[in-house]
Parts: structure tokens; sequence; C-alpha cells
């Protein structure tokens, strides 16, 4: 079978496999999760059993429901965060790469500051003045991210700029988005598309992470990091309960770079007419 | 000890895409015979250079045919038989001496390397052939020319580095892949010459491949011209050159041939001028590459600016443009002064400048179709509807000589000449006075910058417009030029028209350049060495 004009290997398919089983969870999430993700129905840490498929957590709620709609949360938010981070991330570089040597200077040093500042850190502070509501979570994320993503829409588009037929474009009086828009990007997107496959992962990651510490979703919304925090006590006592979550997030995350490593090798190969000799 | 070294028999040479790239050729090589392997690229010269070493680029497989070194069949030896033949028996000449030596290793290192790793010589042994070699080929204090590395010598020195390298196994048979290709003429000469030499002093067997049949002619006993794979022709270089057999050799030696005569002989006279340059200088940085040149262009003229590469000839097109500023001087469009940068220019001013490139490929965004890139000028500059669009990018196709449903496709479908015409049809998009070329048929094979070139001329006498045709190709500007101006080292050493600067009395400059063009005979390297050698005696 084909996709998109390829054929993806076996390794994608599973990938994408993952990637469609979430999104199909995380949309039906209300109809298939067998109870609220917020109400406590049992005792804590009980094992898993008829009633509750993979038990239930410290506070007596239903793991395989919490489960369900802690795809919704994360993956919704995950999304979000890299939409918005490459929309920043890839303008502000191709600004950075056409605009010319004083717009590159201070795009490119304020992005050298951001980048001297450890992520993790950066993001606590903001949380903690500002308060973790999801927008706040969402748009801290992406600015710190799209820093990430300026470098790399940078780079790439340096080595677009030089070429003649932008060279053609400004001779003939474009402007700055016109070139951006239509002489870079078509050219920048695949190694572009490649990078939004990888900063979700991270971004994902990163949300588990921030919620582990307490700082991203907040209670009593179900999120895959927060699971494992809540979670976490029951490991000293041989139970299974902080491993679900876990292995939700290696799942994703997992499939996700599967299906990346194929969209890689599809650009790597030559194309058109140099694939010929 | 046979009479025949090196004999191909039915070689084919397959993609593996399946695409045939060598089909069914078959040659011998004596020893001390020249072969020259001539045709266009996609021919499969350097693949059947490259099969005489049982060698197939990555993507090609040899699938049929036998390859008979020295009596014994190389396609049957194993990995270090083969190895034994590459660089021991046979050796490689690559077109791009700067691309094919190692930029972190001297050249001394990388010269000694193969006989030392193939077992045939000490390194001592290695050191001391290499001077030899340093040596006989001519190269500027052989004592201390190895402890360079390779951006430290010129192009013209580092293709003779190769050279070298290539000898230092002293191998039976030297293949060269267009070895003079990439160098100035001036250069290019030198560079025979000792080629030349060197093949006659060792009395080798020698490949040499090329698409100038010019150069070819100095050196080859036998020519074998190629198209598509396929043999075309084969006989002694005489016959090729004076009696081809068929059609395609017959296209091939008339195109050179018509290169050494003049072809716009009408002088168009005064007439309003488009583009005046006065006194103008550009630097980059520190370095003054134009350095106070002044020009007239003419409506409906061509003007050529030849010269060597790093003589300012691209730089003074770039000025013109705005591309680089200009730091004295000024340039004027119909009277009117134009701004240093083209950011400053109005659309107008834009419009009634455009820009042709050397290399079709980067010009054309692969992304775009033909249609929007064609396109794209007629809506930006003239502000018509989508269907008005439509319809001048069909009548633009159509005018350099393409089928107007090529719109739709993109610019990776097409071949090189192909490419070119688009990038003719979106400058003429802007309906502009004055076309820049840059080098437009440097990249391309001989009979598709022909057609090239005709097509140019045509749009000159429909409508008018000027060239500022930028070129290195002495054959081109005789052929297309009205005027020309010679460039050297930044200045204007002549400017006329080109009758006359292609007839005596020259300048010492344009004298060297003219004589540096191999011509379709024999015996011209020789003459020009005898030449030379008569003027340094006569000096001393």
């Amino acid at each position: 079978m084909r996709l998109f004009g390829h054929k993806p290997p076996l390794s994608a398919w599973l990938g994408l496999t993952v990637i469609v089983f979430y999104a199909g969870i995380a949309l039906l999430a209300p109809w298939i999760a067998p109870y609220s993700q917020s109400e406590s129905v049992a005792g804590t840490w009980d094992p898993p059993s008829a009633m509750y498929w993979l038990g239930t957590d410290n506070i007596g709620r239903d793991i395989l429901s919490r489960l369900i709609y802690g795809a919704r949360m994360t993956v919704a938010v995950a999304l979000a965060t890299t939409l918005l981070s490459f929309l920043i991330g890839t303008v502000t570089g191709f600004m950075a790469a056409v605009g010319g040597k004083w717009i590159d200077m201070a795009l490119s040093r304020f992005v050298d500051v951001m980048l001297s500042i450890p992520l993790l850190i950066f993001a606590l502070i903001i949380l903690s003045v500002f308060g973790s509501s999801i927008p706040v979570l969402i748009l801290t994320i992406a600015v710190l991210d799209a820093t990430r993503v300026f470098r790399l829409a940078r780079a790439v588009a340096m080595n677009i700029t030089v070429t003649e037929f932008v060279e053609v474009a400004r001779l003939r009086g474009e402007g700055l988005w016109w070139v951006m828009r239509r002489e870079i990007l078509p050219n920048a997107a695949p190694p572009m598309i490649a990078e939004f496959g990888l900063r979700f992962c991270f971004n994902f990651l990163f949300v588990a992470g921030l919620s582990f510490l307490g700082l991203g979703i907040q209670p009593p919304m179900a999120d895959w990091g927060g699971m494992v925090r809540d979670n976490a006590q029951a490991i000293t006592f041989g139970l299974m309960a902080p491993m679900w979550p876990a292995m939700a997030i290696a799942f994703m995350t997992i499939g996700v770079n599967l299906v990346v490593d194929w969209v890689l090798s599809i650009n790597s190969r030559p194309s058109g007419a140099s694939a010929q000799i | 000890m046979t009479e025949i070294y090196l004999e191909i028999d039915n070689l084919h040479v397959e993609s593996i895409a399946g695409a045939v790239l060598v089909d069914g050729v078959s040659l011998s090589l004596k020893r001390g015979e020249v072969l020259g392997l001539i045709g266009e690229s996609g021919a499969g010269k350097s693949t059947i250079g490259l099969s005489s070493m049982v060698y197939a680029r990555a993507g090609c497989r040899i699938t049929e045919g036998t390859v008979m070194v020295d009596g014994t069949s190389a396609r049957d030896l194993d990995y270090n038989g083969r190895r034994a033949i590459r660089g021991g028996r046979i050796a490689y000449i690559a077109q791009s001496a700067a691309a094919s030596f190692n930029p972190v290793h001297t050249l001394m290192d990388q010269v000694c390397e193969m006989p030392v790793m193939h077992g045939l010589m000490s390194q001592t042994e290695a050191r001391a052939w290499a001077l030899e070699l340093f040596k006989a080929l001519d190269l500027p204090d052989p004592d201390h020319f190895g402890d360079r590395y390779p951006h430290q010598v010129s192009g013209g020195q580092l293709q003779r580095a190769m050279a070298a390298m290539a000898m230092s196994c002293r191998p039976d048979v030297l293949v060269l892949d267009e070895p003079t290709t990439a160098l100035d003429v001036t250069t290019q000469i030198e560079v025979l010459a000792l080629l030349k030499k060197l093949i006659r002093d060792h009395n080798m067997a020698a490949l040499y491949i090329t698409h100038d049949l010019a150069v070819v002619a100095q050196v080859a006993d036998r020519i074998m011209v190629l198209r598509h794979g396929k043999m075309v022709e084969i006989g002694a270089t005489e016959q090729i050159l004076y009696q081809p057999k068929q059609a395609y050799t017959t296209a091939l030696v008339a195109e050179r041939s018509a290169s050494e005569h003049i072809g716009v002989t009408n002088d168009i006279g005064p007439r309003e001028s488009v583009l005046n340059i006065s006194q103008v200088v550009g630097a980059y940085g520190p370095a003054v590459v134009v350095r106070g040149v002044t020009l007239v262009v003419g409506h409906g003229e061509t003007v050529a600016v030849v010269g060597e590469s790093g003589s300012g000839k691209s730089s003074l097109a770039r000025l013109v443009a705005g591309l680089l500023p200009r730091s004295a001087g000024d340039v004027r469009l119909r009277g009117v002064s134009l701004a240093s940068s083209y950011k400053n220019r109005s659309r107008e001013q834009l419009r009634q400048v455009q820009l042709i490139y050397q290399i079709p490929d980067v010009a054309l965004n692969p992304r775009q179709t033909i249609g929007e890139i064609i396109g794209r000028p007629v809506s930006f500059y003239f502000g018509l509807s989508s269907s008005e669009v439509k319809q001048r990018v069909a009548e633009l196709l159509t005018l350099v000589g393409l089928p107007a449903n090529y719109a739709d496709r993109l610019s990776t479908a097409l071949s090189g000449g192909q490419k070119q015409r688009i990038c003719i049809a979106r400058a003429l998009a802007a309906k502009p006075e004055l076309i820049i070329c840059d080098e437009p048929t440097s990249a391309l094979d001989p009979l598709v910058a022909d057609e090239i070139l005709k097509l140019l001329k045509k749009l000159q006498d429909e409508l008018g417009v000027a060239y500022l045709f930028i070129t290195h190709d002495l054959g081109v500007v005789r052929r297309i030029a009205h005027r020309t101006a010679v460039m050297y080292k930044g200045e204007f050493v002549a400017e006329g028209p080109t009758k006359e600067i292609f007839s005596p009395p020259f300048h010492s400059y344009t004298e060297k350049l003219i004589a540096s063009v191999p011509e379709m005979r024999t015996d011209w390297l020789d003459e020009v060495l005898a030449r030379r050698v008569a003027a340094e005696s006569l000096r001393s």
C-alpha cells in the first residue's frame, strides 16, 4: 500500500498504527472510557480486575479511564505546542535568513540568550509566576521550543537564500513575505516536516515532565506525566500502577519516531533529475 | 605481451533503475595509442572510461560484455585482482582536480600513496619518482611543490599534480576524463601540451574523454563518437574531422567550426543607447574586482564581455544588476542613473533589466511549476488576470520553442537546454530592455548551446532586446556579439566591433587568448608550441 506516493516500510506502518490508535482514543474518550476520569470508584491501588482492567490509582480512580482521557490532554497539548512553536520558529528563522544582516543579528542573539538558559528552569520560573493554566503552559513551551525550531529554519533557509532562483525573485522586486512563502518554504518543507515529528516527541515528553513536577496539566484532569507522579509511590510496593502511563508515553514516542525515520529516509533519497546518472 | 593492451567488447552498463547507460560498445587500445571518446553529456563517455577499470559508479552496474586488460579478463577477477588494475595498470584523471584531492593531506603524500599501497615502491622510491614527475610536468619549484596543500596551488597546477598522481604507479593506460574542461583556455593549452608529452614520452595508451572536438584532435590517434550510450562512428582523427561519415558527427564538426567564424557581420551602426556604464568600480571588501570600466550597450545590440575566470566579468554583470553595489562610477539605463543596490531601484527599473544564469538547474525553483515560474513576472509587473497570465505563459513558451502544455510541469523533469529556455522565457516575461546573460551556454552541450544561441539571436531580431553577454568562450563571442570587450584583471584591454577585435592589430592579451583556443586541426597544438619556442629563442 502507498501513502502520499511512497511505500512505507513495516516500521513506519507500526508507528502509524500507534499514532492512529492514540488519536482515535483521544477523540472518542467520553464514549469508550468505562468511568469518569475524576471519580473515585474503588480503593487505593486495587489490583487489575474484571471491573477495573488496569486497577485503580492512589485515590481509587480507574487507571484505564484516566489513561484514555489522558491521551486527550497530553497529545492535544503537545500538538498545539508544536504547531505554535513551528509557526513562530519558522517565520522568525526564515526572516533571519532572508531579511538581512541586522534582523538576523537581533533575532539570533536573542535566541542565543534564550538557549543559554536551561529549558526546564525557564519553564518552571514562568509557570510559577503566571500559574499553570493550559494556555500559559502551551504558550510557554511553544516560545521556548521555537528557539530550537528557529535554529533549524534559519540554517535550512540560509542554504536556499543563496540560490539563484531566490536572487531572481529579489531582483524582480518581490517582498520579504513572498520570498519566504513561495521560494523558501516549499524547498525547506521536507527537513522541517521531519523536525516537526521529533519536536512533537520532545514537547510531549516535556509536558509529561512538567506534569510530573506538578507544574503541567493540573488535577483533576488526567495526563500521563501527572499519573506517573501520582502513582510513583506504588512502585515501592511492587504494583503496576505507574507503569501503565509510563508505557503509554514510551509507545507514543517510539511510534512518532518510527514515522519520522521514514519521512527522513524519503528526503535523503535523491529526487527529480539528479536520481538518474 | 600482446599488441592490443585493452579490449572492451560489447559493453553494457545499466543503472539500477533500468536505464541503459552504455549499450553494446566495443573498443580496443594498442600500446602507445590514444583513443578519443567524444559526445554530449549522458553519452556514456565517463562510464566507458571507468568500465575499463571494471568500475561502475554508485547506482550503476556492468551487465554484459568483456573487459580484457593485457590478455586477462578483468571482469572475472576477484576484488584484489581488480584493485591491482585500478591505479596500478590503468589510472584515472578526473575533470575536477579540486574535488579529487583530499584537502587535509599534502600533494606529495597523495601522489606517493598509491605506489606504496600497491606495494610497487618504497616511500623513498615513490618520493623520488614523484619529484621526477613534478619536473617533467613543469611544476614550479618541484623540490618543494609536494609540501603544499591542494588549496595552495592554482587549478592548472592541481590538474598537473593529478596527472602526477595518475602516473605514480607507472600505469600502462591513462583514462583522462575531461582533464582540461574546467581550466581557462590559456591554462588549458599548457596542461594539454604536458599531458601529450607525458603520454608520448612514456609510450602509454590513453582514453581521452572530452566534449570538445578541437581538444581531442590535438592528442588522439583515433576518435570514437558516442551518443546515448551507443557508438556513432569510429575512425582516425583526420577522418572524423575532415570526412565524418555519420550525420551526427557532421553536426558536431559543423557546430565546432561555426565558432571559428564571425557570425554577426552586419554592422548595426550607431543607435540609441540602452545601457551606459561609465568609470564603474566594484569591490568585494578590500579586493577591487572591477577597475573603472566604461561600456555602452545599444538598443537591440549584443555586447560581449570576454575574459578568463577571475577577470571580473561576472562582477561587472552583478554591478549592472545591482547585486554588487558599485563604489564609484555610474550606471545609466535609458539616460536615468540606476541606484547602486537593486533594493533602491523602482519596480519599473527592475523590470527593464533581467538576468539569465549559467546553470539553469539552480536558477529555477524546483518546487514551482513552469507556469508559476514564467507567470509570476507577468502578474507581478503587469497585473494581469489569471486567465490572461495563462495565455501569456503559453505565448512565451511558444516563443522559446517549447510546447504550451509544459506550463503544468515541474522544471526538474526537463533537460538542461529546456531549462535554459524556461529561464529565457522568464526573463522575456518582464518585457525587458536589457538581458544580462551570464555564461548562459557554458553548462550546456555544444549542440544544445548552439540552439540556445540561435534562439537568443532570433528573439533579439523579433523583440529588439539588448544583451550584455558575459562569457569566457571566444567561439560564442564570434557567433553572437556585435561588439566585444576583452576584460583582464578588472579592466578592459580592448573594446570595439567584434570583427575588429578578432583581426590584427591585437592587444597582447587578446592575442594570447585567441591563440589559446584550440582549432580543428590535428597539428594546431604542435604549431602553437613551436611558435612559442621560436618566440622564446628570439627573446634570448
